[in-house]
Protein backbone atom coordinates (compact mmCIF):
# COMPACT_ATOMS: atom_id res chain seq x y z
CA UNK A 1 0.00 0.00 0.00
CA UNK A 2 2.32 2.23 1.05
CA UNK A 3 5.04 1.65 -1.79
CA UNK A 4 1.94 2.24 -4.00
CA UNK A 5 1.38 5.55 -2.40
CA UNK A 6 4.67 6.57 -2.73
CA UNK A 7 4.76 6.10 -6.53
CA UNK A 8 1.61 7.76 -7.37
CA UNK A 9 3.73 10.71 -5.70
CA UNK A 10 6.55 10.59 -7.52
CA UNK A 11 4.23 10.39 -10.60
CA UNK A 12 2.31 13.47 -10.00
CA UNK A 13 5.53 15.35 -8.95
CA UNK A 14 7.02 14.05 -12.61
CA UNK A 15 3.67 15.31 -14.08
CA UNK A 16 4.42 18.96 -11.77
CA UNK A 17 7.80 19.30 -13.10
CA UNK A 18 6.95 18.34 -16.42
CA UNK A 19 4.37 21.08 -16.67
CA UNK A 20 7.31 23.74 -15.77
CA UNK A 21 9.47 22.34 -17.84
CA UNK A 22 6.69 22.09 -20.93
CA UNK A 23 7.70 25.42 -22.13
CA UNK A 24 11.50 24.23 -23.02
CA UNK A 25 9.81 21.02 -24.10
CA UNK A 26 7.42 22.82 -26.78
CA UNK A 27 10.83 25.22 -27.66
CA UNK A 28 13.11 22.19 -28.14
CA UNK A 29 10.03 20.63 -30.78
CA UNK A 30 9.09 23.85 -32.72
CA UNK A 31 12.98 24.18 -32.95
CA UNK A 32 13.02 21.02 -35.58
CA UNK A 33 10.48 22.02 -37.34
CA UNK A 34 9.29 24.28 -40.54
CA UNK A 35 6.51 27.39 -40.25
CA UNK A 36 3.87 25.34 -41.61
CA UNK A 37 4.20 22.60 -38.61
CA UNK A 38 4.61 25.14 -36.05
CA UNK A 39 1.25 27.27 -36.43
CA UNK A 40 -0.53 23.55 -37.33
CA UNK A 41 -3.95 23.27 -35.52
CA UNK A 42 -3.92 21.83 -33.05
CA UNK A 43 -0.53 21.89 -32.13
CA UNK A 44 1.85 18.86 -32.92
CA UNK A 45 4.97 18.28 -30.91
CA UNK A 46 6.30 15.82 -32.99
CA UNK A 47 5.76 15.11 -37.01
CA UNK A 48 7.86 12.91 -39.04
CA UNK A 49 9.21 16.40 -40.99
CA UNK A 50 11.13 17.26 -38.40
CA UNK A 51 14.84 17.56 -39.32
CA UNK A 52 18.01 19.42 -38.37
CA UNK A 53 17.53 21.98 -41.24
CA UNK A 54 17.13 24.88 -38.80
CA UNK A 55 19.91 24.39 -36.84
CA UNK A 56 21.85 23.74 -40.17
CA UNK A 57 20.38 26.92 -41.25
CA UNK A 58 21.69 28.80 -37.90
CA UNK A 59 25.44 27.86 -38.21
CA UNK A 60 25.33 27.76 -41.64
CA UNK A 61 23.51 31.76 -42.31
CA UNK A 62 23.44 33.53 -38.88
CA UNK A 63 26.97 34.26 -37.51
CA UNK A 64 26.03 32.64 -34.37
CA UNK A 65 29.80 31.12 -33.68
CA UNK A 66 30.25 34.85 -33.65
CA UNK A 67 27.71 35.54 -31.29
CA UNK A 68 29.29 32.90 -29.27
CA UNK A 69 32.72 34.07 -29.36
CA UNK A 70 31.36 37.28 -27.73
CA UNK A 71 29.54 35.74 -25.14
CA UNK A 72 32.01 33.52 -23.85
CA UNK A 73 34.52 36.10 -24.20
CA UNK A 74 32.52 38.85 -22.38
CA UNK A 75 31.11 36.01 -19.73
CA UNK A 76 35.11 34.62 -19.37
CA UNK A 77 36.76 38.26 -18.73
CA UNK A 78 33.57 38.88 -16.06
CA UNK A 79 33.92 36.06 -14.41
CA UNK A 80 37.96 36.37 -14.35
CA UNK A 81 38.11 39.65 -12.87
CA UNK A 82 35.11 39.49 -10.87
CA UNK A 83 37.38 36.48 -9.07
CA UNK A 84 40.43 38.75 -9.46
CA UNK A 85 39.37 42.11 -7.96
CA UNK A 86 37.33 40.91 -5.37
CA UNK A 87 40.41 38.40 -3.91
CA UNK A 88 42.61 40.66 -3.62
CA UNK A 89 40.05 43.21 -2.15
CA UNK A 90 38.71 40.36 0.49
CA UNK A 91 41.75 39.78 1.36
CA UNK A 92 43.04 43.22 2.35
CA UNK A 93 40.21 43.77 4.06
CA UNK A 94 40.09 40.34 6.28
CA UNK A 95 44.19 40.13 6.69
CA UNK A 96 45.41 44.10 7.06
CA UNK A 97 44.70 46.46 9.75
CA UNK A 98 44.78 50.17 7.65
CA UNK A 99 43.43 53.95 7.88
CA UNK A 100 40.30 54.25 6.76
CA UNK A 101 39.17 50.29 6.50
CA UNK A 102 36.06 50.94 8.03
CA UNK A 103 34.67 53.39 5.74
CA UNK A 104 36.27 52.17 2.65
CA UNK A 105 34.42 49.08 3.76
CA UNK A 106 30.95 50.87 4.66
CA UNK A 107 31.41 52.06 1.42
CA UNK A 108 31.39 48.34 -0.59
CA UNK A 109 28.57 46.92 1.51
CA UNK A 110 26.99 50.34 0.41
CA UNK A 111 27.01 49.63 -3.38
CA UNK A 112 25.34 46.35 -3.01
CA UNK A 113 22.43 49.04 -2.39
CA UNK A 114 22.33 50.69 -5.41
CA UNK A 115 20.97 48.74 -8.14
CA UNK A 116 22.46 48.26 -11.50
CA UNK A 117 19.23 49.41 -13.45
CA UNK A 118 19.22 52.26 -12.21
CA UNK A 119 22.53 53.13 -12.78
CA UNK A 120 22.28 51.70 -16.61
CA UNK A 121 21.88 55.57 -18.11
CA UNK A 122 24.62 56.90 -16.80
CA UNK A 123 26.69 54.14 -17.57
CA UNK A 124 25.81 53.94 -20.90
CA UNK A 125 26.95 57.99 -21.21
CA UNK A 126 30.01 57.01 -19.66
CA UNK A 127 30.46 54.26 -22.10
CA UNK A 128 29.82 56.74 -24.88
CA UNK A 129 32.13 59.87 -23.44
CA UNK A 130 34.70 57.25 -23.46
CA UNK A 131 33.87 55.71 -26.92
CA UNK A 132 33.55 52.03 -25.71
CA UNK A 133 30.23 51.14 -27.71
CA UNK A 134 30.85 48.03 -29.49
CA UNK A 135 34.06 46.91 -27.94
CA UNK A 136 34.85 44.14 -25.45
CA UNK A 137 35.74 46.49 -22.84
CA UNK A 138 32.34 48.82 -22.83
CA UNK A 139 30.43 45.15 -22.84
CA UNK A 140 32.76 44.13 -19.74
CA UNK A 141 33.98 47.08 -17.61
CA UNK A 142 31.08 47.88 -14.92
CA UNK A 143 31.52 44.17 -14.29
CA UNK A 144 34.85 43.53 -13.65
CA UNK A 145 34.29 44.09 -9.82
CA UNK A 146 31.11 44.17 -7.50
CA UNK A 147 30.76 44.45 -4.07
CA UNK A 148 28.94 41.20 -3.10
CA UNK A 149 31.90 39.00 -4.27
CA UNK A 150 33.79 40.92 -2.05
CA UNK A 151 31.60 40.58 0.68
CA UNK A 152 31.07 37.29 0.44
CA UNK A 153 34.78 36.00 -0.35
CA UNK A 154 35.67 38.04 2.99
CA UNK A 155 33.13 36.05 5.08
CA UNK A 156 35.27 33.03 3.65
CA UNK A 157 38.76 34.24 4.35
CA UNK A 158 37.63 35.49 7.95
CA UNK A 159 37.37 31.61 8.73
CA UNK A 160 40.98 31.35 7.75
CA UNK A 161 42.55 30.52 10.80
CA UNK A 162 44.75 33.80 12.29
CA UNK A 163 47.13 30.61 13.27
CA UNK A 164 47.39 29.84 9.88
CA UNK A 165 48.76 33.11 8.90
CA UNK A 166 50.71 33.92 11.95
CA UNK A 167 52.72 30.78 11.19
CA UNK A 168 53.04 31.53 7.40
CA UNK A 169 54.64 35.73 8.81
CA UNK A 170 57.17 33.77 10.82
CA UNK A 171 58.15 31.52 7.89
CA UNK A 172 58.60 34.45 5.99
CA UNK A 173 55.24 34.11 3.47
CA UNK A 174 54.37 36.83 1.92
CA UNK A 175 50.91 37.84 1.25
CA UNK A 176 50.72 37.95 -1.86
CA UNK A 177 52.58 34.23 -1.28
CA UNK A 178 49.56 33.32 1.54
CA UNK A 179 46.91 34.65 -0.73
CA UNK A 180 47.80 32.76 -3.86
CA UNK A 181 49.07 29.65 -2.36
CA UNK A 182 46.76 28.62 0.89
CA UNK A 183 43.74 31.61 0.94
CA UNK A 184 43.00 31.11 -2.40
CA UNK A 185 43.03 27.48 -2.31
CA UNK A 186 41.20 26.80 0.52
CA UNK A 187 38.40 29.20 -0.72
CA UNK A 188 38.51 27.61 -3.58
CA UNK A 189 34.48 26.20 -3.41
CA UNK A 190 33.22 29.44 -2.26
CA UNK A 191 35.45 31.05 -5.36
CA UNK A 192 33.79 28.24 -7.78
CA UNK A 193 30.20 28.71 -6.65
CA UNK A 194 30.94 32.63 -6.96
CA UNK A 195 32.27 32.23 -10.42
CA UNK A 196 29.81 30.06 -11.54
CA UNK A 197 26.84 31.98 -10.34
CA UNK A 198 28.71 34.92 -12.45
CA UNK A 199 28.86 33.09 -14.96
CA UNK A 200 25.09 32.26 -15.80
CA UNK A 201 24.33 35.95 -14.77
CA UNK A 202 26.81 37.26 -17.09
CA UNK A 203 25.90 34.81 -20.56
CA UNK A 204 22.19 36.09 -19.80
CA UNK A 205 22.67 39.63 -19.74
CA UNK A 206 20.10 41.52 -21.88
CA UNK A 207 19.88 44.93 -21.36
CA UNK A 208 23.60 46.30 -20.72
CA UNK A 209 24.98 44.24 -24.41
CA UNK A 210 22.15 45.72 -25.99
CA UNK A 211 22.34 49.50 -25.20
CA UNK A 212 26.13 48.81 -26.03
CA UNK A 213 26.25 47.30 -28.96
CA UNK A 214 25.59 48.12 -32.79
CA UNK A 215 27.51 46.14 -34.86
CA UNK A 216 26.80 42.78 -35.43
CA UNK A 217 29.77 41.46 -35.12
CA UNK A 218 29.80 42.43 -31.42
CA UNK A 219 26.32 40.98 -30.40
CA UNK A 220 26.36 38.10 -28.02
CA UNK A 221 23.83 35.46 -28.21
CA UNK A 222 20.90 36.65 -26.59
CA UNK A 223 21.12 39.66 -28.32
CA UNK A 224 21.25 38.22 -31.81
CA UNK A 225 18.32 35.65 -30.65
CA UNK A 226 15.83 39.01 -30.01
CA UNK A 227 17.07 40.15 -33.29
CA UNK A 228 16.57 37.24 -35.23
CA UNK A 229 12.88 37.14 -33.73
CA UNK A 230 12.12 40.50 -34.39
CA UNK A 231 13.47 40.62 -38.24
CA UNK A 232 11.67 41.04 -41.37
CA UNK A 233 9.29 38.07 -41.98
CA UNK A 234 11.50 35.72 -39.18
CA UNK A 235 11.57 32.59 -39.71
CA UNK A 236 10.01 31.02 -35.93
CA UNK A 237 11.58 27.58 -36.48
CA UNK A 238 15.30 29.11 -37.14
CA UNK A 239 14.83 31.54 -34.30
CA UNK A 240 13.33 28.64 -31.95
CA UNK A 241 16.91 26.65 -33.09
CA UNK A 242 19.14 29.82 -32.24
CA UNK A 243 17.27 30.27 -28.83
CA UNK A 244 18.06 26.69 -27.97
CA UNK A 245 21.52 26.86 -29.10
CA UNK A 246 21.83 29.70 -26.25
CA UNK A 247 20.22 27.65 -24.07
CA UNK A 248 22.16 24.85 -24.18
CA UNK A 249 25.60 25.55 -22.24
CA UNK A 250 23.10 27.29 -19.57
CA UNK A 251 21.51 24.02 -19.02
CA UNK A 252 24.90 21.98 -19.23
CA UNK A 253 26.29 24.27 -16.43
CA UNK A 254 23.04 23.55 -14.67
CA UNK A 255 22.51 19.84 -14.56
CA UNK A 256 26.24 19.28 -13.75
CA UNK A 257 27.27 22.31 -11.53
CA UNK A 258 23.63 22.32 -9.62
CA UNK A 259 25.00 21.73 -6.19
CA UNK A 260 28.03 24.81 -6.72
CA UNK A 261 25.66 27.29 -8.82
CA UNK A 262 22.66 27.03 -6.15
CA UNK A 263 25.36 27.63 -3.53
CA UNK A 264 26.76 30.91 -5.51
CA UNK A 265 23.17 31.71 -5.28
CA UNK A 266 21.80 31.36 -2.17
CA UNK A 267 25.04 33.02 -1.22
CA UNK A 268 24.82 35.93 -3.77
CA UNK A 269 21.43 36.75 -2.83
CA UNK A 270 21.72 36.61 0.92
CA UNK A 271 23.68 39.48 1.25
CA UNK A 272 24.67 42.39 3.77
CA UNK B 1 57.41 51.02 3.19
CA UNK B 2 58.99 48.42 3.55
CA UNK B 3 57.05 44.88 4.28
CA UNK B 4 58.50 44.11 7.45
CA UNK B 5 57.92 47.35 9.24
CA UNK B 6 56.18 47.62 12.00
CA UNK B 7 54.44 50.04 14.01
CA UNK B 8 52.35 52.95 12.33
CA UNK B 9 54.09 52.70 9.06
CA UNK B 10 51.60 53.83 6.36
CA UNK B 11 51.04 50.48 4.29
CA UNK B 12 50.45 51.00 0.88
CA UNK B 13 49.83 47.04 0.44
CA UNK B 14 46.19 46.90 1.11
CA UNK B 15 44.89 50.00 -0.67
CA UNK B 16 46.83 48.76 -3.94
CA UNK B 17 45.02 45.22 -2.90
CA UNK B 18 42.00 47.69 -2.77
CA UNK B 19 42.16 50.23 -5.80
CA UNK B 20 40.88 47.12 -8.88
CA UNK B 21 37.84 47.18 -7.02
CA UNK B 22 37.32 50.70 -6.03
CA UNK B 23 38.01 51.97 -9.35
CA UNK B 24 35.42 49.44 -10.88
CA UNK B 25 32.83 50.58 -7.90
CA UNK B 26 33.73 54.42 -7.73
CA UNK B 27 33.47 54.57 -11.21
CA UNK B 28 30.13 52.28 -11.94
CA UNK B 29 28.48 52.13 -9.20
CA UNK B 30 28.73 55.79 -6.96
CA UNK B 31 29.83 58.13 -9.96
CA UNK B 32 27.26 57.04 -11.99
CA UNK B 33 24.51 57.50 -9.32
CA UNK B 34 25.99 60.60 -8.57
CA UNK B 35 26.13 61.75 -11.68
CA UNK B 36 22.17 60.27 -12.02
CA UNK B 37 21.40 62.73 -9.66
CA UNK B 38 23.04 65.60 -10.81
CA UNK B 39 21.59 65.11 -14.22
CA UNK B 40 18.02 64.69 -13.17
CA UNK B 41 18.15 68.03 -12.06
CA UNK B 42 18.98 69.55 -15.67
CA UNK B 43 18.12 69.97 -18.81
CA UNK B 44 20.30 67.77 -21.36
CA UNK B 45 21.18 67.50 -24.97
CA UNK B 46 20.71 64.99 -27.26
CA UNK B 47 23.99 63.15 -26.56
CA UNK B 48 22.79 63.31 -23.14
CA UNK B 49 25.11 66.08 -21.68
CA UNK B 50 23.46 68.68 -19.19
CA UNK B 51 23.45 71.72 -20.43
CA UNK B 52 21.11 74.24 -17.90
CA UNK B 53 20.62 73.46 -14.50
CA UNK B 54 16.61 73.37 -13.59
CA UNK B 55 16.25 72.24 -10.21
CA UNK B 56 13.68 69.68 -9.55
CA UNK B 57 11.48 70.58 -12.75
CA UNK B 58 12.31 67.50 -14.58
CA UNK B 59 10.38 66.00 -11.06
CA UNK B 60 7.69 68.07 -10.96
CA UNK B 61 7.01 67.50 -14.89
CA UNK B 62 7.19 63.49 -14.26
CA UNK B 63 5.18 63.72 -11.52
CA UNK B 64 2.61 65.68 -12.31
CA UNK B 65 2.30 63.63 -15.84
CA UNK B 66 -0.86 61.82 -15.78
CA UNK B 67 1.08 59.10 -18.18
CA UNK B 68 4.18 58.59 -15.44
CA UNK B 69 1.47 58.05 -12.35
CA UNK B 70 -0.26 55.07 -14.49
CA UNK B 71 3.15 53.55 -15.31
CA UNK B 72 4.16 53.88 -11.71
CA UNK B 73 0.99 52.50 -10.67
CA UNK B 74 1.50 50.14 -13.51
CA UNK B 75 4.70 48.85 -12.42
CA UNK B 76 3.04 48.47 -8.94
CA UNK B 77 0.43 46.03 -10.84
CA UNK B 78 3.05 44.12 -12.15
CA UNK B 79 5.01 43.16 -9.31
CA UNK B 80 1.63 41.71 -7.93
CA UNK B 81 1.41 40.12 -11.24
CA UNK B 82 4.66 38.34 -11.04
CA UNK B 83 4.98 38.10 -7.35
CA UNK B 84 2.30 36.30 -6.38
CA UNK B 85 1.85 33.67 -8.59
CA UNK B 86 5.84 33.06 -8.90
CA UNK B 87 5.70 32.24 -4.90
CA UNK B 88 2.48 30.56 -4.67
CA UNK B 89 3.50 28.08 -7.50
CA UNK B 90 7.11 28.28 -5.74
CA UNK B 91 5.82 27.13 -2.49
CA UNK B 92 3.88 24.18 -3.64
CA UNK B 93 6.51 23.00 -5.50
CA UNK B 94 8.51 23.12 -3.16
CA UNK B 95 6.69 21.56 -0.58
CA UNK B 96 6.13 18.75 -3.40
CA UNK B 97 10.31 18.19 -3.26
CA UNK B 98 11.06 19.26 0.36
CA UNK B 99 11.51 15.25 1.04
CA UNK B 100 15.04 14.21 0.03
CA UNK B 101 13.53 11.09 -1.42
CA UNK B 102 14.58 8.34 -4.43
CA UNK B 103 14.84 10.23 -7.39
CA UNK B 104 13.84 13.47 -5.76
CA UNK B 105 16.33 15.20 -7.81
CA UNK B 106 14.91 14.48 -10.81
CA UNK B 107 11.78 16.67 -10.08
CA UNK B 108 14.10 18.79 -8.32
CA UNK B 109 16.10 19.92 -11.04
CA UNK B 110 12.81 20.00 -13.59
CA UNK B 111 11.43 22.60 -10.51
CA UNK B 112 14.36 24.92 -11.22
CA UNK B 113 15.78 24.60 -14.30
CA UNK B 114 13.61 27.69 -15.45
CA UNK B 115 16.74 29.48 -13.75
CA UNK B 116 19.19 29.17 -16.28
CA UNK B 117 16.90 30.25 -19.33
CA UNK B 118 17.73 33.32 -20.32
CA UNK B 119 14.68 36.01 -20.60
CA UNK B 120 15.44 36.08 -24.62
CA UNK B 121 15.38 32.32 -25.24
CA UNK B 122 12.03 32.44 -22.77
CA UNK B 123 10.47 35.27 -24.52
CA UNK B 124 11.21 33.57 -28.03
CA UNK B 125 9.14 30.55 -26.81
CA UNK B 126 6.83 32.18 -24.94
CA UNK B 127 5.99 34.48 -27.94
CA UNK B 128 5.04 31.64 -29.99
CA UNK B 129 2.71 30.06 -27.09
CA UNK B 130 0.80 33.52 -26.98
CA UNK B 131 0.67 33.25 -31.30
CA UNK B 132 -2.44 34.29 -32.02
CA UNK B 133 -4.90 31.81 -33.64
CA UNK B 134 -2.47 28.65 -33.77
CA UNK B 135 -0.30 29.14 -30.10
CA UNK B 136 -0.69 26.45 -27.61
CA UNK B 137 -2.59 28.42 -25.00
CA UNK B 138 -5.15 29.34 -27.48
CA UNK B 139 -5.44 26.08 -28.19
CA UNK B 140 -5.45 24.73 -24.29
CA UNK B 141 -8.22 27.47 -23.61
CA UNK B 142 -10.41 26.81 -26.63
CA UNK B 143 -10.06 30.75 -27.34
CA UNK B 144 -8.63 33.10 -30.23
CA UNK B 145 -7.19 35.84 -28.86
CA UNK B 146 -3.94 37.57 -29.82
CA UNK B 147 -2.80 37.82 -26.33
CA UNK B 148 -0.12 39.95 -26.72
CA UNK B 149 -1.61 42.56 -29.06
CA UNK B 150 -4.64 43.27 -26.19
CA UNK B 151 -3.93 46.22 -23.58
CA UNK B 152 -5.75 44.39 -20.98
CA UNK B 153 -4.15 40.69 -21.29
CA UNK B 154 -0.14 41.79 -22.46
CA UNK B 155 0.86 42.86 -19.47
CA UNK B 156 -0.21 39.32 -17.57
CA UNK B 157 1.70 37.37 -20.70
CA UNK B 158 4.70 39.13 -19.95
CA UNK B 159 3.88 39.04 -15.90
CA UNK B 160 3.91 35.15 -16.65
CA UNK B 161 6.82 34.81 -18.31
CA UNK B 162 8.92 37.01 -15.76
CA UNK B 163 7.37 34.30 -12.49
CA UNK B 164 8.47 31.48 -14.71
CA UNK B 165 11.45 33.16 -15.44
CA UNK B 166 12.03 33.25 -11.50
CA UNK B 167 10.39 30.33 -10.62
CA UNK B 168 13.49 28.19 -10.34
CA UNK B 169 15.29 30.74 -7.70
CA UNK B 170 11.69 30.69 -5.94
CA UNK B 171 11.98 26.94 -5.23
CA UNK B 172 15.71 27.15 -4.30
CA UNK B 173 15.39 29.50 -1.47
CA UNK B 174 12.34 27.81 -0.51
CA UNK B 175 13.37 24.63 -0.36
CA UNK B 176 16.32 26.05 1.87
CA UNK B 177 13.92 26.96 4.25
CA UNK B 178 11.94 24.08 3.83
CA UNK B 179 14.72 21.95 4.51
CA UNK B 180 15.37 23.77 7.94
CA UNK B 181 12.00 22.06 9.62
CA UNK B 182 13.47 18.43 11.40
CA UNK B 183 11.73 15.67 10.23
CA UNK B 184 11.56 14.37 13.83
CA UNK B 185 9.68 17.71 15.05
CA UNK B 186 7.09 16.99 12.16
CA UNK B 187 6.63 13.15 13.07
CA UNK B 188 6.16 14.20 17.02
CA UNK B 189 3.77 16.64 16.22
CA UNK B 190 1.91 14.02 13.83
CA UNK B 191 2.21 11.68 17.11
CA UNK B 192 0.58 14.00 18.88
CA UNK B 193 -2.20 14.27 16.49
CA UNK B 194 -1.40 16.89 13.85
CA UNK B 195 -2.53 16.98 10.31
CA UNK B 196 -0.97 17.82 7.79
CA UNK B 197 -1.92 21.70 7.21
CA UNK B 198 -1.79 21.82 11.51
CA UNK B 199 1.76 20.88 10.59
CA UNK B 200 2.51 23.08 7.96
CA UNK B 201 1.29 26.13 8.97
CA UNK B 202 1.95 26.10 12.94
CA UNK B 203 5.55 23.97 12.24
CA UNK B 204 6.63 24.48 8.59
CA UNK B 205 5.86 27.48 7.66
CA UNK B 206 6.87 29.37 10.78
CA UNK B 207 10.62 27.68 10.54
CA UNK B 208 11.06 28.96 6.74
CA UNK B 209 9.61 32.40 7.27
CA UNK B 210 12.96 33.71 6.94
CA UNK B 211 13.29 32.16 3.28
CA UNK B 212 9.45 32.74 2.70
CA UNK B 213 9.85 36.84 3.54
CA UNK B 214 13.37 36.59 1.48
CA UNK B 215 11.21 35.20 -1.48
CA UNK B 216 8.69 37.32 -1.42
CA UNK B 217 10.71 40.65 -1.87
CA UNK B 218 13.26 39.06 -3.88
CA UNK B 219 10.31 39.17 -6.77
CA UNK B 220 9.28 42.27 -5.77
CA UNK B 221 12.72 43.89 -7.26
CA UNK B 222 12.74 41.28 -9.94
CA UNK B 223 9.66 42.53 -10.88
CA UNK B 224 11.19 46.13 -11.31
CA UNK B 225 14.15 45.01 -13.18
CA UNK B 226 12.44 43.23 -16.09
CA UNK B 227 13.17 44.57 -19.32
CA UNK B 228 14.10 41.52 -21.73
CA UNK B 229 10.65 40.15 -21.34
CA UNK B 230 9.06 43.22 -22.54
CA UNK B 231 11.37 44.08 -25.08
CA UNK B 232 10.79 40.72 -26.71
CA UNK B 233 6.95 40.47 -26.18
CA UNK B 234 5.18 43.35 -26.77
CA UNK B 235 7.88 46.53 -26.60
CA UNK B 236 5.94 48.54 -23.79
CA UNK B 237 2.89 48.26 -26.09
CA UNK B 238 0.06 47.73 -26.91
CA UNK B 239 -1.48 51.20 -26.14
CA UNK B 240 1.80 51.60 -23.63
CA UNK B 241 0.48 48.71 -21.49
CA UNK B 242 3.33 47.10 -20.48
CA UNK B 243 4.94 50.05 -20.14
CA UNK B 244 7.14 49.87 -16.14
CA UNK B 245 8.94 52.32 -14.83
CA UNK B 246 12.33 50.48 -16.44
CA UNK B 247 10.76 50.51 -19.99
CA UNK B 248 9.73 53.84 -19.67
CA UNK B 249 13.34 54.92 -18.73
CA UNK B 250 14.54 53.12 -21.75
CA UNK B 251 12.07 54.60 -23.93
CA UNK B 252 12.83 58.18 -22.33
CA UNK B 253 16.40 57.40 -23.32
CA UNK B 254 16.84 55.64 -26.45
CA UNK B 255 13.70 56.96 -28.29
CA UNK B 256 12.77 60.30 -26.98
CA UNK B 257 16.50 61.09 -26.52
CA UNK B 258 15.03 62.98 -22.94
CA UNK B 259 18.25 61.80 -20.96
CA UNK B 260 17.73 64.32 -17.88
CA UNK B 261 13.22 62.61 -17.77
CA UNK B 262 15.30 58.93 -17.55
CA UNK B 263 18.16 60.04 -14.98
CA UNK B 264 14.95 61.59 -13.23
CA UNK B 265 13.24 58.01 -13.47
CA UNK B 266 16.13 55.95 -12.66
CA UNK B 267 16.92 57.79 -9.17
CA UNK B 268 12.76 57.20 -8.56
CA UNK B 269 13.66 53.24 -9.37
CA UNK B 270 16.17 53.71 -7.03
CA UNK B 271 14.54 55.06 -4.41
CA UNK B 272 11.32 52.38 -4.52
CA UNK B 273 13.89 49.38 -4.46
CA UNK B 274 15.57 50.81 -1.72
CA UNK B 275 12.78 51.85 0.48
CA UNK B 276 11.68 48.19 -0.46
CA UNK B 277 14.44 46.71 0.65
CA UNK B 278 14.28 48.65 3.62
CA UNK B 279 11.11 46.95 4.74
CA UNK B 280 12.56 43.81 3.74
CA UNK B 281 15.32 44.21 6.52
CA UNK B 282 12.89 45.08 8.87
CA UNK B 283 11.09 42.32 8.15
CA UNK B 284 14.13 39.62 8.96
CA UNK B 285 14.99 41.58 12.02
CA UNK B 286 11.20 41.54 13.42
CA UNK B 287 8.80 39.76 11.16
CA UNK B 288 10.84 36.36 11.72
CA UNK B 289 8.83 34.76 14.15
CA UNK B 290 9.18 31.17 15.66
Amino acid sequence: MRKRKEAIFFFLKLLLGGLVIFPLFYGVCLSFMGMADIFKMPPVFFTDRMSWKNYQAVFGRVPIFTYFKNTLLVSGIQVAAQIITSSLAAYAFTFFEFKGKKPLFVLVLASMMIPYESNLISNYLTICGLKLTDTYLGLTLPFLANGMSIFILRQFYMTIPRELKEASVIDGCSHMNFLVRIAFPISKSATASLGLYAFVNAYNQYFWPLLVTNKDAMRTIQIGTGILKDSEGADYGLVLAAAMTAVLPAIIIFIFGQKSLVKGMVAGAVKG
Amino acid sequence: MKKSSKGKKWEWQPYLLLLPSLIIIGGFVFFPFIKNIYTSLTLTNASGNPIKFVGMRNYMKILTSSEFRETLLRTFKFALMVGIPSFVIGFVLALAAAEHKRGSRIYETMFTIPLVIAAAPASVIWYLIFAPHAGVLNYVLKTDYAWLAEPKMAIWCVAAVTAWSGLGMNVIFLLTGLRNVSAELLESAQLDGAGYFGRLFYITIPIASPQIFFVIFYNIVLSFQTFAQIRLLTNGGPYQSTRTLIWSIYEEAFRNTRFDYACAQSVILFLIIFVITRIQFLFEKKGVNY
